[in-house]
């Protein structure tokens, strides 16, 4: 076993006396190209509304109240998925995000929250968790679709055209702040500010 | 062979006249009650209006929630005031009540929206709580928010107010 090991160290250090320099360049290319769009394959699997409630958990909890909202079912058939509100779109911050979705697997094997009762009882945590995500990167996942800058206030009612127009102008406030709850039921918000 | 064909045919035509007759003597009695029925429906508009027990009815347009903040007169001092925005998928249960993120008193500032009656803080004794008393809790039980629709059946209620004038108006003309 250790001879096997310091024999492919030794490969691996020297020059090829073999392969030409043009096989090896080519060979790693198409090997780097068939890596890279199988892993990003993959990923793009594990970011499908399919995939997310391939899991009971998901599709007994979170998504039978997602139905009931307007962002499943509305007037102009626009609708959000899972990884719509859940996964940040630019590269890094998604490879961040199912970095710490891999600790969701481990709920998943233990049976976490298995039951309606334990998702009840662990819901205020998690909510937690998708507030912090989007207090700290101002309701991206939000602004994906709704952007400010097209907003039109004449449109909106007269309370709602007051807030977006000074406090979400402004920046002191951002869209979770005072938009929690809209696609999936509330925990017990004693505490949460503004309630 | 003969008699044997005879009563056969007297058979058939008894079968014959009963199943004609059966259907149309059916029809009057039926008839005769459809009119005094008809004679009642006239006076009540129902949902489905009219429309026959085994046939569906194409449904109505469902009407838009009334959603432009404007306060609508009480019809009485002790009538609940009707909600004139919007109010959906706002819960009010055992976790939360969505309404008293605005209304309650600890909130009226920020969101400028009324607060709800001081009677909503007493308990049943009249002594008065800090938050909002339990037995007023489910607000929708008496605060509705308002269709765009057109009335069903006329309403004829006439508030106190009105009443009121109208007897001064009838005294001072005698």
């Amino acid at each position: 076993m250790k001879n096997l090991l310091i024999i492919g160290w030794r490969t691996l250090t020297k020059p090829s006396g073999y392969y030409s320099l043009g096989a090896l360049v080519i060979g790693g290319f198409i090997a780097g190209i068939i890596f890279w769009g199988g892993f990003n394959t993959a990923l793009e699997i594990t970011n499908t509304e399919e995939f997310c409630i391939s899991c009971h958990e998901m599709e007994n909890n979170v998504y039978e109240e997602l139905k009931t909202t307007i962002h499943f079912s509305n007037r102009s058939g626009v609708r959000a998925t899972c990884p719509d509100c859940h996964v940040p779109h630019n590269w890094t911050s998604k490879i961040a995000r199912k970095m710490q979705a891999s600790k969701e697997v481990w709920g998943m094997i233990f049976g976490t929250i298995n039951t309606r009762e334990k998702f009840l009882v662990h819901r205020r945590r998690l909510a937690e968790n998708e507030w912090r995500r989007l207090k700290a990167n101002d309701s991206l996942e939000c602004r994906n679709c709704h952007n400010f800058d097209y907003m039109d206030f004449t449109q909106q009612s007269e309370r709602a055209a007051y807030q977006h127009s000074t406090a979400l102008a402004s920046g002191e406030k951002t869209c979770i702040d005072c938009h929690k709850g809209i696609a999936h039921q509330l925990p017990d918000m004693k505490g949460v500010e503004g309630w | 062979m003969k008699d044997l064909k005879l009563v056969s045919i007297a058979g058939l035509m008894a079968l014959l006249s009963t199943l004609f007759l059966a259907p149309i003597l059916t029809s009057f009695t039926v008839h005769a009650a459809e009119k005094v029925e008809k004679a009642e429906k006239n006076t009540l508009a129902t949902l489905r209006n009219h429309t026959e027990i085994m046939t569906q009815k194409k449904p109505n347009r469902m009407p838009k929630v009334i959603n432009n903040d404007i306060k609508q007169v009480r019809n009485y001092p002790m009538q609940p005031p009707v909600i004139p925005h919007t109010i959906r998928s706002y819960e009010v249960n055992k976790n939360n009540n969505k309404c008293m993120s605005c209304h309650s008193r600890h909130r009226t500032e920020e969101s400028q929206a009324p607060m709800v009656s001081v009677t909503h803080y007493m308990n049943r004794d009249g002594n008065f709580l800090a938050e909002i008393s339990p037995r007023r809790y489910f607000c929708n039980q008496c605060h509705v928010a308002q269709l765009d629709a057109k009335p069903l059946v006329e309403n004829t209620f006439i508030d106190m107010h009105s009443l009121m004038k109208q007897k001064t108006a009838n005294t001072t003309e005698h």
